[in-house]
């Protein structure tokens, strides 16, 4: 039928209309700290629990919005571990490298991460899925070693548990 | 104001509250080394070359930045002090490119001396280098961070003085680097090539694109008609790179100079400053007689002009559409002068001498070409470069006999030379445009409300009926609060002066390193006195001006004015594209 339009034309339009609310609500944070001083860490932390990531429309709003130069917003975010300037995948997967999670074979079960997803820490899968980051301690050590998924919590992670957590998000749209 | 008692290396030291143990030691006359510190401008204590002892403390203290308290009992030269700023130095050293017998800065570079001082006669640290990049982007200035110690004076400069925020630290750690907004080139970002960043810079990190060696081959092609032009603040501050005081009038000697390094003419950038007065004030009047855009502003500062157009586009009706006096020289010396002589403008190679590395970018604004032949300016010079090719020539400069300017377009006025000081442009049009209103002769030509070094000056000057209510500014955070006033409507100026730099042109980007306060106060101080020793004051005075009126352009704001003298400004924008580059173009690794 000529009315219908395909799943990927659908799919493009959805995501068009995700990013013009995420830019609405981006203009939301900035309103309301306009002119205090130091919001910028705070603005920029809620901006990339909204992007994911600050890509440079991002970095470019915040400093128009809160009248502090581009180049400062850019050299805050760059001194931050926490802020990413490449993309994210879907799912942000952390491994915890804390002193408990390390003795008890934290840096094996990241090395598997890495190998099953093809993927270097920091980096993110082909598909957009999967970011693969670490942790340094969740203060929750007696579950070590702790793998976090989003807000999704594995504790005594062992090395063949890994495909599973992989796999029960690589499925459907979510 | 209340006073504290510290003691310094057994000295008792009583000092205001507030001073730091840098300045307390200062005032004693003990000497700390420092390398990032810069006085009046920048104290974050980041290099840690001004460590010193204090009694009880664990550590060592920066003392640029460590407040003097009363009783502190603190040490200047111990050898846990001496060994440690040794150690800090070493360490830069080792991640400097090190080449300092062919660097630009060889002699006059601040991390040499400091290394020179604290005696270190060898380098421990040998690793890894950091990533470098060779900036060669804008056309004013480069950035070659293999020599970059990471002291943020130019960031400061950037942020705090010019308000352009076009620099600015990225990463962190040995991955620490100081680089354009967003990573992108130089040329890419809102940067408004002032090179105040180079006068600050300690180092070779930051130094002006070259333009001596197209100067040298011009010199000696023998088809070139080869005209040199020389703005007013450079007379009074060349003669440093000579080993001369600071605001020492050397107009003579760089004449001669120039005269004998093959120049067919020298001419003087005073003759079109001139000239800019007589266009600029006449367009005032028709504003102020026809309801035209107030406040009007001035025109002849190339980076003030790219700062309004990435910051304020908004205002742009507002700026005085003359050219600056460098683009008038060269619009006329293709035109006027070229046919006069009989040369083809194409054959006319004209050469300025600025205290500015803003000019360079302005000669290749692609609206400054007054004929089918290529830019007007061929080839811009800052004061720097000029004596570096004075030097190379063999020279010596000190020695030299006085010269005299060629005419017609080295004859000048008072009014002229003191573009170079801030506040000098608003003073030579308020001497003319006063006389031109009211017909009669002006006795005190000194408009000294407009002198000086504060950043903002005001006044109001009766002209006839009218009061002229006008306002000065010097930096670009001092025109950023004029601009702001005026957006905001509450600028009932009818005239305002804006130079890019501190002091005006006499502190500009390209004049000799280093510049300070006192440097600015001294060279002032040689324009004011260059001035009052001319037997003209006055812009419409002049000669020269007055003959070029009668035989080609008839009057100011004419068809013929308009087309020489006169430009049009551009929108542009306060961010870089988004996404059109990532580091990897501008990462050229240095061998």
């Amino acid at each position: 039928m000529s009315t219908h339009t395909c799943e990927c034309e659908e799919k493009a339009q959805q995501v068009a209309a995700d990013e013009k609310e995420r830019y609405e609500k981006l203009d939301k944070i900035i309103e309301t700290c306009k002119g205090q001083k130091g919001v910028l860490i705070q603005v920029l932390h809620q901006a990339q629990e909204l992007f994911g990531w600050l890509p440079e429309d991002v970095q470019i709003k915040v400093a128009e919005g809160l009248n502090v130069p581009i180049s400062e917003v850019n050299g805050v975010i760059t001194f931050y571990s926490f802020f990413n300037t490449v993309p994210r995948g879907e799912h942000t997967i952390r491994v915890c490298l804390g002193t408990a999670c390390y003795v008890r074979g934290g840096k094996q079960v990241l090395e598997q991460f890495e190998k099953e997803l093809k993927v270097a820490v920091g980096g993110t899968t082909e598909n957009r899925k999967f970011s693969l980051e670490v942790n340094r301690c969740v203060g929750a050590c007696g579950l070590a070693p702790v793998v976090t998924v989003g807000a999704d919590i594995y504790r005594r992670v062992k090395l063949d548990k890994i495909p599973g957590i992989i796999a029960k998000y690589t499925n459907g749209r979510s | 104001m209340e006073n504290l008692t510290l003691t310094i290396d057994g000295k008792q030291v009583t000092v205001p509250k507030g001073s730091t143990i840098l300045q307390a030691a200062k005032s004693a006359g003990i000497h700390i080394p420092t390398l990032c510190y810069l006085e009046n401008v920048h104290a974050i204590g980041a290099c840690r070359v001004c460590l010193v002892e204090i009694e009880g403390a664990r550590g060592l203290v920066a003392s640029c930045v460590y407040p003097a308290s009363e009783g502190l009992v603190v040490k200047t030269n111990t050898p846990r002090v001496r060994s440690a700023r040794r150690a800090v130095v070493e360490l830069m050293l080792s991640a400097h490119r090190q080449e300092c017998t062919i660097c630009g800065r060889s002699l006059n570079c601040e991390l040499q001396a400091v290394s020179r001082q604290l005696g270190i006669d060898k380098s421990r640290f040998e690793g890894a280098m950091p990533k470098a990049t060779l900036d060669l982007s804008s056309p004013s200035v480069v950035r070659d961070s293999s020599k970059c110690i990471l002291c943020r004076r130019c960031v400061t400069v950037c942020h705090q003085v010019q308000s352009v925020g076009a620099l600015f630290p990225v990463e962190r750690g040995f991955d620490t680097a100081v680089v354009p907004a967003l990573r992108k080139e130089l040329s890419e970002v809102a940067c408004v090539n002032c090179g105040q960043c180079i006068t600050v810079c300690p180092v070779n990190a930051l130094y002006e694109k070259d333009s001596t060696e197209a100067v040298w081959k011009a010199l000696a092609d023998p088809t070139k008609h080869v005209v040199v032009q020389t703005a007013p603040a450079v007379r009074v501050a060349i003669g440093e790179e000579f080993g001369m005081a600071p605001g020492t009038r050397v107009t003579g000697k760089m004449v001669t100079a120039l005269r004998q390094m093959g120049f067919d003419k020298v001419f003087d950038t005073d003759f079109s400053a001139d000239l800019t007065i007589m266009e600029e004030g006449h367009e005032l009047l028709h504003r102020l007689q026809n309801g035209g855009v107030l406040p009007m502003t001035t025109s002849c500062s190339p980076g003030w002009i790219k700062f309004i157009e990435h910051f304020y586009p908004q205002l742009l009706p507002h700026v005085s559409s003359c050219k600056s006096p460098q683009q008038m020289f060269g619009a006329l010396a293709k035109t006027y002068y070229a046919e006069k002589m009989g040369l083809k403008p194409e054959d006319v190679y004209v050469v300025s001498i600025m205290p500015c590395t803003a000019k360079k970018y302005e000669a290749g604004r692609e609206e400054m070409s007054a004929t089918n032949a290529g830019p007007d300016i061929d080839a811009v010079l800052t004061t720097r470069e000029a004596a570096k090719m004075i030097r190379e020539m063999g020279m010596d400069f000190t020695s030299l006999p006085d010269g005299q300017f060629d005419d017609p377009l080295g004859i000048s006025t008072g009014a002229a030379v003191i573009f170079g000081a801030t506040g000098g442009v608003m003073e030579a049009a308020l001497r003319t445009v006063y006389e031109v209103v009211t017909g009669q002769t002006l006795e005190n030509v000194n408009l000294t409300d407009v002198r000086g070094l504060e950043g903002v000056k005001e006044a109001t000057v009766k002209v006839g009926d009218l009061d002229v209510k006008v306002a000065v500014a010097s930096g670009l955070s001092n025109a950023r609060k004029l601009m702001d006033k005026v957006v905001a409507g509450e600028a009932d100026y009818h005239f305002i002066e804006i130079m890019c730099c501190p002091g005006g042109c006499l502190g500009g980007g390209g004049q000799p390193i280093p510049t300070t306060n006192e440097i600015r106060l001294a060279r002032m101080k040689g324009i004011y006195d260059e001035d009052e020793a001319m037997t003209i004051r006055k812009s419409h005075e002049n000669p020269a001006v007055i003959a070029l009126y009668e035989e080609f352009l008839t009057k100011p704001l004419s068809h013929k004015s308009h087309e020489l003298l006169h430009t049009h400004y551009t929108k542009r924008q306060k961010y870089p594209a988004a996404g059109s580059c990532e580091c990897e173009k501008v990462e050229e690794l240095v061998k």
